[in-house]
């Protein structure tokens, strides 16, 4: 199957999968409250959240074709995606120019799309603002392509851990303690080495890095949880155990779940960049547009609209993300994860 | 306390050796010898060059082989050379932590200084402004990424305003200092809103015991409530903070270094990475996990040190 028809069904199961988990938390009283003082708390982060994920998702719609009467046949024949349509075909220059300018910025050559780039073009002629958009998708998949790892993966661990106990828990533990007592910038550096370049292994090697936090809040949790009274009333029944950890033991972790994946999320945005520094990120995002602008201000005089886009963008949605995070934690739960995340 | 530290010494060094079987399965199960040694030697080299590049630094001995040897060698500390120049790994080691502690040290301990007086400051006027206002300074501080902080702070600081020279490293005295303070600066900037708000959130957790309102019943002033009262309480949280990160002291900081020019372990990492030197990068990871383990050890002997409820049996 084509790429683009892959991340059209992936946008489609996506929204499905929204749609489904949100008529069933709309059920629950718990989820509709912490939902309303949500909106009542942080209004302004949660509208900037939702256009960056309508701007990923439109992102990932893409199909052939569109276009006529371009000169541009190459760009004709490739899929373009909604934000891709927003902007003309070929819309590019030969080089640097600064935002709504007439001419390039070095040499002074009048442009092909004169004041018509918002936030300037970068070294090879590209549109910044373009780029910027485009980097919100990959970003959205930094944050929830390893999520899906990191989450699915610390649950199974750590009910298993703190449920069972025994051997599975000190096998778990050992892992974990393994895991943790390497550096995690070293080791997730190393995991690429190893694993190769690529948005998906970057993602694997980011979620290996970063579920023994969440896996040992799990563990603690559920070791806590077998010991309730209406566990121990359904083990009694004869209940079996997956039923038990299924109907009692998961519901009850859900909301760390929301919550880690909200703290997790910046932190995962903000450890690739660092990566794409080192070379070794993932093409297109934000990190990579900052590394490339690096030495543009070292020119004289200053190229600063890459920089300033791409920094921007990367904080904006950081900081949305950080606030909506904070208040999730404080409506969903005031005490467990202050310590541990 | 010895029995204790001889049980957790123990689990460190099963972790070790567990930390080792990681190690090997990434840097020579998963990764082939040759394509490690054509990212050292070039990727159009022959394929004799190859072979002997491969023979020479034993990568086409059996696996059980390689894995007795990669045990043997790195519990004893005998790094080898790099995949990439061939120069000893430990010598390089040697000379690279001088340049990292002088970052480092100062860094760590103005750090400590900054974020706990800040801290202690917004926890002072907590639920005002002023703590409000504190607050929302570290969760922007938060959200900007480290690069932009680095990149920000040379072009302000180094290139606009001119006070500090924008990167490089002299270890003589007189200049040590005006080379070292930019990076100090910018290290400082970029963890001060983590730290202050983990510290404000203890604090501010802590000021609402009991013995605080017993203290100010007394007649006790509030300044006086926090250094003597609040401050030692609140420690134990604090240490396993700050203790577990003494010992990356040694190994440096890996953006710093790289973006100032500090020839520390920092930087050999970076280089390592960018040369695809396998070897180094291995030892610079196992290096990182024996002091983080160190470090735990540390953290637990220091809560008796703090708390004297806290007894190791």
């Amino acid at each position: 199957m084509e790429p683009h028809t892959i991340s059209n069904i992936v946008v489609a199961s996506l929204i499905a999968a929204g749609g489904w988990a949100w008529t069933r938390a709309a059920r629950s009283d718990l989820w509709r409250n912490a939902a309303r003082e949500l909106r009542q708390r942080r209004p302004v982060a949660l509208a900037v959240i939702a256009i960056f994920v309508a701007v990923g998702l439109l992102d990932a719609v893409a199909w052939i074709g569109g276009g006529e009467g371009a000169e541009n046949t190459l760009a004709q024949s490739k899929p373009r995606s909604l934000v891709d349509r927003l902007f003309p075909i070929g819309f590019k220059e030969a080089s640097y120019s600064a935002p709504l300018a007439q001419a390039e910025f070095y040499g002074g050559k009048p442009l092909k799309f004169p004041a018509r780039h918002l936030l300037g073009t970068d070294i090879l002629g590209r549109d910044v603002l373009h780029l910027s958009l485009k980097g919100v998708r990959i970003a959205l998949l930094i944050g929830g392509l390893t999520s899906l790892i990191v989450i699915p993966l610390a649950l199974f661990l750590g009910i298993s851990a703190g449920y069972f106990g025994g051997r599975t828990d000190d096998v778990v533990f050992f892992v974990m303690s393994t895991l943790a007592s390497i550096p995690s910038l070293l080791l997730l550096i190393a995991l690429i080495m190893a694993l190769g370049r690529g948005p998906v292994q970057v993602c694997v090697a980011m979620g290996v890095t970063s579920w023994v936090g969440f896996c040992r809040i799990v563990r603690g949790e559920a070791f806590k949880l077998r010991e309730l009274d209406y566990v121990q009333a359904a083990r009694a029944l004869g209940v079996p155990e997956f039923r038990i950890i299924l109907s009692h033991i998961l519901p009850n972790l859900m909301h760390l779940v929301v919550i880690t994946f909200v703290l997790l999320f910046s932190g995962l945005v903000l450890s690739e960049a660092i990566l794409a520094w080192l070379g070794i990120g993932i093409d297109g995002s934000w990190g990579q547009m900052v590394d490339q602008a690096r030495d543009e201000l070292a020119r004289d005089p200053v190229v600063w609209w890459n920089l300033m886009a791409a920094s921007s963008a990367l904080f904006g949605l950081i900081l949305a993300v950080n606030l909506v995070g904070d208040a999730i934690r404080d409506i969903l739960d005031p005490r467990t994860l202050r310590e541990n995340l | 306390m010895f029995a204790f530290l001889i049980r957790r010494t123990a689990y460190g060094l099963i972790t070790v050796l567990g930390v080792l079987a990681l190690l090997f399965v990434l840097f020579f199960l998963y990764a082939k010898p040759i394509d490690i040694a054509r990212r050292a030697v070039g990727e159009k080299a022959p394929p004799e060059v190859l072979e002997k590049w491969i023979e020479n630094h034993g990568y086409d001995r059996p696996v059980l082989e390689q894995l007795k040897d990669h045990y043997r060698r790195m519990l004893t500390f005998d790094f080898g050379r790099s995949d990439l120049d061939d120069s000893s790994i430990k010598e390089r080691i040697r000379r690279g932590v001088v340049p990292s502690l002088t970052l480092t040290l100062p860094l760590f301990f103005m750090g400590l200084f900054v974020s706990i007086g800040l801290s202690l400051f917004v926890a002072y006027f907590r639920e005002t402004y002023i703590d409000r206002a504190g607050v929302a300074l570290c969760v922007f501080g938060m959200s900007v990424s480290i690069l932009i902080y680095i990149i920000g702070g040379q072009f302000v600081i180094g290139k606009m305003l001119r006070w500090f020279p924008i990167s490089g490293f002299d270890p003589t005295p007189a200049l040590i200092a005006r080379f070292m303070a930019l990076p100090v600066i910018i290290g400082i900037l970029s963890t001060f809103g983590s730290d202050v708000r983990f510290y404000r959130t203890v604090f501010v957790e802590e000021s609402n015991r009991d013995y605080v309102r017993t203290a100010r019943a007394k007649g006790c002033g509030d300044g006086r409530i926090m250094a003597r009262h609040v401050l030692p309480n609140a420690m134990i949280p604090i240490l396993t903070r700050v203790v577990v990160a003494i010992p990356f002291l040694f190994t440096g900081s890996l953006l710093l270094e790289a973006f100032f020019g500090i020839p520390g372990l920092g930087s050999m990492t970076v280089d390592a990475i960018n040369g695809n030197d396998f070897s180094t990068l291995r030892a610079m990871v196992f290096i990182g996990s024996l002091l983080f383990i160190g470090g735990q050890i540390l953290t637990d002997v220091s809560y008796t040190l703090v708390d004297p409820r806290v007894r190791l049996g």
